[in-house]
């Protein structure tokens, strides 16, 4: 029922590049060019053309991909073959030039195409691994509900800390300017928040209280801490202090999920900023090498 | 006293009075509001107004045509002013009683008139309650709330317990302070949603409510800042809350109390049900005309010409009904066509099912439907086909035939029927049928069947007769001969059941079979104390056939997993049956053993269970295709609704991220294209059909009531405008011209908004543009009758 992209059609497309693959080492293998192998003989000539005909029809994905109406096929496929086909164009190229490089136009175009290439591959791993985390990490919450629902615990822990003092009004206030979802590119793969340190102060105040509360004992602050909590449930400040642990804590634990739900959202795209600007250095860089190809003819 | 007292100023009531006004004939128009035509006046501000059926010719004296809301008030009330009818507005009539002369109508608590004859155009929607109280009409108090946005930084008490006083209240919180008055001590009549909003802006202090409280009576205020105060009623004793506005949300009394008080007769308890008129519109009391919705005519146009028409039967002339001129364009195909009248006498004298039904609801069945002469061999439907439209054999024969192969063979005769096996379970075709030599056909449309089957008891009995007949004939028949058939048919009853009730359960005595016939059932066993699901029976099966051949106690329990409705079939008719058919007994007894071992497949996988649980639980059960998003290859591009909006004029019909997971299956909110549609309830121009794939669709009649998109359960029916034309894919990659894929902003001046929902891309070749648009595959369509198959290999 669901498959992903590389069993489509059980590995239609893999086999596809398997039999492409094959075909052109057997042929390169086959064949006996007057000098080195390269790209100017018969066969040079002809995977060229094959491997520039496969970069062209891979870059066709982008427009394929969006065109809805009338398109032949199924996303999955295209994408399926994308993939292999690609693939496939590292050996396809490697023979095509006789596994010759220098520093020239030709070689840059290769450079360029290997990174496109393996920028593809993070890109697959990408797709095959970080779905499933995002599920779980989401937990069945979309990412706008746990964000109303920050913004709601905000609304309440300010509220709650206008009636304890003013230092922990300002540290649950500091926590929440500081708290930083989404945003650049930079900012989406490194989104955190800053509700540790509120929770810090909030305990260091609890501590402060019960320190001046009369049945302190020396100990541990730990230990103080609890001691006050517990003994103090009718005390209306240590009342809020601990609902406001609470609510603090709980938004914690929700901003590191949205934050973490942002990066995996980014880690999947981001790829693609590298991969498709450089295949189309790639195509500019492959007309330049056809181009002096045939010019120096 | 009055000639005529018109009652309700819709479209109906208004077009009458102003045809009596024009004739000159002694006449009131009373209405309740202080404006004409309520319910359109309640439509929201430039909405606009359609004027279907398009075929229909205007006869009033109104003008009427399609526009906004506010040009078609205008100008009924410039016509209306010209005409000299003789309204009287804030005339509430609270009791409509029979006299010697005609009529007494109370109107509010004292004051009363009298009429010769009264016209009923008083819709459905009911009269909405007041709040009962000294002040309740005071300018600050309102009984309907639009748009909550508008109003800000006020103290607004809304008062009431229901959905809608809840949806109102968390609304205006936002910019308001609001106080809730509940005369109860719960919500206890909120959905789910509702009342958790509304308690936690209790708890968080964001509304303040009064429970057990109730309005005693309402002060203007003429000093201080508030305009007025209520004085309430609380279990502490008196309270008063000074406030700005008093939003009293306390439903509305269905008219059918009040017609049924005025002696009105309802062919049944179905809410549905429209009270049955003569041809002439007149009620079962002599004198008391209905028109409009109240009479089974829910457009705009039908009602106005019917309150024309009304007018004129009432001085006692004759005139040729609006619709003559369609059913003339109807029939006059019909070989042997003289008059419109010799014909529908004709159709009714061929058709045992139709002869039962007045003269006016066969008019009205007849617009609705087709006639249709097929040439002989001609497929009228296929089997496997979603159709759902309903035949009556006129003249000829048609042959039907069971399975593909075409051995299996039946004839009808003229006067017989068909198609109500899938007008009923919402499913599939199960047979092919085939015009035979110059037959003539009335096809009609889902809606209009089930109206009539809820409006007459004689169509419907005898349609759920010939059903389990056919029904039992198609399971059992090939065997058993049709006397045998007949004594089963004969002890065999319809049951319903709510979804989760137990058709039976595990471990009890087996008593009968049941065959679904409409809705689905899952079949579960106790697993070490556990309940698991090990499948779910669409309609057109039968269950608990095990234990009338094996043991006798049941095997598994079965469950309904949405309203249910199954033919039950006792066991000791049962056992005769399979006593004089051991070929019969040999076929089922080996289906047995084969669902035995699939059991006992799915439960070794237990976890599958889970799956069909969970499915069920978002609507699966009563759908036809449903939208699954694998969230392990689901990479979150969005590729989907975008296809989708860019091949169904720029609105995505579907919320990928919407909606619930298990085990990485996500049910995203998107058409389920359910057996019974929903949204198919309530369409007033009958608009939403069903194409033979399955796929449910809005057709362009739509007149954007919104009906369907408060109906559908699952909300996935969105009221949209169409956006402006954008240029193409490749202008905008090279040039960033126009929105890109996916994305087109409404027209925002457009007020032409209309229905639109899922059509499974049904004119598009290739299928689901939403699937085929998945780069990963993670997103599928399944039918139910997979789900077994599919929960089975998702099991965690």
């Amino acid at each position: 029922m669901h498959d992903s992209i590389l069993n489509f059609r059980s590995y239609r497309y893999l086999w596809v590049s398997i039999l492409l693959c094959a075909g052109s080492l057997t042929a390169y293998l086959w064949h006996d060019p007057i000098g080195v192998p390269n790209g100017g003989s018969w066969l040079g000539y002809t995977l060229g053309t094959i491997g520039a005909v496969l970069i062209v029809w891979l870059l066709w994905f982008g427009i394929r991909k969006r065109r809805y109406g009338r398109a032949i096929g199924t996303a999955r496929g295209w994408l399926s073959a994308h993939v292999y086909l690609g693939t496939s164009l590292i050996l396809i190229s490697l023979l095509h030039s006789g596994f010759q490089v220098g520093w020239n136009i030709h070689t840059l175009a290769l450079v360029l195409m290997l990174l496109v290439i393996f920028s593809g591959f993070f890109g697959v791993y990408a797709y095959l691994r970080y779905p499933a985390l995002m599920t779980r990490n989401r937990a069945s919450a979309t990412r706008e509900a746990m964000v109303a629902e920050i913004r709601e615990l905000d609304a309440q822990a300010l509220q709650l800390a206008d009636k304890v003092d003013k230092s922990v009004h300002d540290a649950i206030l500091r926590s929440i300017q500081n708290t930083r979802l989404g945003g650049g590119l930079w900012a989406q793969l490194t989104a955190k928040d800053d509700s540790g340190q509120a929770l810090t102060r909030l305990k260091e105040a609890v501590t402060q209280a019960a320190t001046a509360d009369k049945q302190h004992r020396s100990g541990q602050t730990m230990v103080v801490m609890v001691d006050f909590l517990a003994n103090q449930a009718n005390d209306v400040q240590s009342d809020t202090l601990r609902r406001l642990i609470d609510l603090v804590s709980r938004k914690r634990a929700l901003a590191s999920r949205v934050a973490r739900d942002i990066q995996l959202q980014a880690l999947m795209e981001i790829w693609l900023y590298i991969h498709v600007p450089l295949s189309l250095a790639l195509l500019g860089a492959l007309t330049a090498h056809i181009l002096s190809v045939f010019f120096y003819w | 006293m009055f000639e005529i007292a018109i009652v309700g100023s819709g479209p109906g009531g208004i077009s009458a009075a102003a045809r009596a006004a024009e004739l000159k004939v002694p006449h009131i128009l009373l209405e309740g509001a202080l404006h004409l035509s309520n319910t359109i006046y309640r439509y929201q501000k430039g909405k606009h107004v359609m004027a279907e059926p398009e075929a229909l010719p205007l006869r009033s004296p109104l003008k009427f045509q399609a526009g906004s809301r506010e040009s078609i008030l205008e100008s009924w009330d410039q016509d209306v002013a010209k005409l000299g009818v003789n309204v009287r507005h804030g005339a509430e009539v609270t009791a409509i009683k029979k006299t010697d002369a005609g009529f007494e109508l109370s109107i509010g608590r004292n004051d009363k008139i009298q009429a010769r004859n009264v016209i009923l155009g008083i819709g459905l929607q009911g009269n909405i309650r007041k709040l009962g109280v000294a002040g309740e009409d005071a300018p600050f108090v309102q009984y309907t709330l639009d748009d909550p946005d508008e109003y800000e930084g006020e103290t607004i008490i809304v008062v009431g317990a229901g959905d809608a006083a809840i949806e109102n209240a968390v609304a205006l919180a936002k910019q308001n302070q609001v106080v809730v008055v509940n005369r109860r001590e719960e919500f206890a009549r909120a959905k789910e949603g509702n009342l958790r909003a509304i308690q936690k802006a209790i708890e968080d202090g964001v509304i303040e409510c009064f429970f057990g409280s109730a309005p005693e009576r309402i002060d203007k205020l003429t000093v201080g800042k508030k305009p007025g105060r209520m004085i309430l009623n609380t279990p502490k004793g008196r309270a008063q809350v000074l406030c700005d506005r008093i939003i009293a949300r306390l439903g509305a009394n269905p008219p059918r109390t009040f017609v049924e008080a005025c002696g009105v007769k309802f062919p049944n308890d179905d809410p549905a049900a429209v009270p049955a008129i003569s041809e002439k519109y007149e009620s079962n009391v002599p004198g008391l005309y209905i028109v409009g919705a109240l009479g089974g005519y829910p457009l705009i146009k039908q009602a106005m010409n019917q309150g024309y028409e009304v007018v004129e039967y009432i001085l006692g002339r004759s005139v040729e009904p609006a619709d003559e001129p369609l059913l003339r364009a109807k029939f006059e195909s019909m070989p042997g066509f003289k008059s419109v009248n010799a014909t529908l006498q004709k159709i009714q004298n061929a058709v045992p099912l139709l002869a039962t039904i007045t003269p006016l609801q066969l008019r009205e069945f007849m617009i609705d439907s087709t006639l249709l002469a097929p040439k002989s061999g001609e497929a009228i439907f296929k089997r496997n086909d979603y159709t759902n439209s309903f035949y009556c054999l006129v003249d000829g024969h048609v042959e039907v035939l069971m399975d593909d192969s075409g051995d299996k063979r039946v004839v009808l005769n003229p006067g017989e029927f068909f198609g109500e096996m899938s007008l009923i379970s919402g499913r599939r075709r199960t047979a092919t049928v085939v015009a035979g030599k110059s037959c003539v056909l009335i096809e009609t449309p889902r809606r209009s069947m089930k109206r009539l089957i809820n409006s007459v008891d004689a169509v419907k009995k005898m349609i759920d007769q010939v059903f389990v007949e056919r029904a039992i004939r198609a399971r059992f028949g090939e065997e058993a001969t049709a006397v045998q058939i007949r004594d089963v048919v004969k002890g065999a009853t319809l049951q319903r059941f709510k979804a989760g009730d137990v058709l039976f359960r595990e471990g009890e005595d087996g008593d009968c079979l049941h065959l679904v016939r409409v809705g689905s059932l899952t079949i579960s066993r106790q697993i070490a104390g556990r309940e698991i699901v090990l499948s779910y029976v669409p309609a057109g099966n039968y269950v608990g056939e095990m234990a009338l051949l094996g043991g006798g106690k049941r095997s598994a329990t079965a469950k309904a997993a949405i309203a249910t409705e199954t033919i039950r079939v006792e066991r000791d008719a049962f056992r005769k049956l399979l006593a004089q058919n051991p070929m019969l007994r040999m076929k089922l007894a080996n289906e047995v053993k084969q669902r035995t071992a699939e059991n006992i497949t799915t439960q070794a996988g237990a976890s599958s269970g889970d799956v069909i649980s969970f499915l069920i639980g978002q609507g699966v059960g009563e759908a036809t295709d449903v939208l699954l998003i694998d969230e392990s290859l689901c990479v979150r591009c969005d590729n989907c609704e975008k296809a989708c909006a860019e091949t169904h004029g720029g609105t995505s019909r579907l919320d990928r991220e919407a909606g619930p997971t298990f085990a990485n299956v996500h049910v995203p909110t998107s058409c389920r294209h359910c057996e019974h549609p929903h949204c198919m309830k309530d369409c007033p121009p009958d608009a939403i059909h069903r194409a033979p794939n399955g796929e449910v669709f809005i057709a362009d009649n739509c007149i954007g009531c919104g009906n369907c998109e408060r109906n559908c359960p699952y909300g996935v029916i969105h009221m949209a405008a169409k956006p402006k034309k954008k240029p193409g894919l490749l202008q905008w990659l090279l040039f960033g011209a126009g929105p890109g894929p996916g994305e087109s902003p409404y027209d925002p001046d457009s007020h032409e908004k209309k229905a639109v929902k899922c059509d499974m891309c049904k004119d598009i070749k290739g299928g689901a543009a939403c699937v085929r648009a998945c780069p990963t595959g993670a997103a599928i369509r399944i039918s139910p009758e997979q789900l077994p198959e599919y929960a089975y290999a998702r099991a965690p």
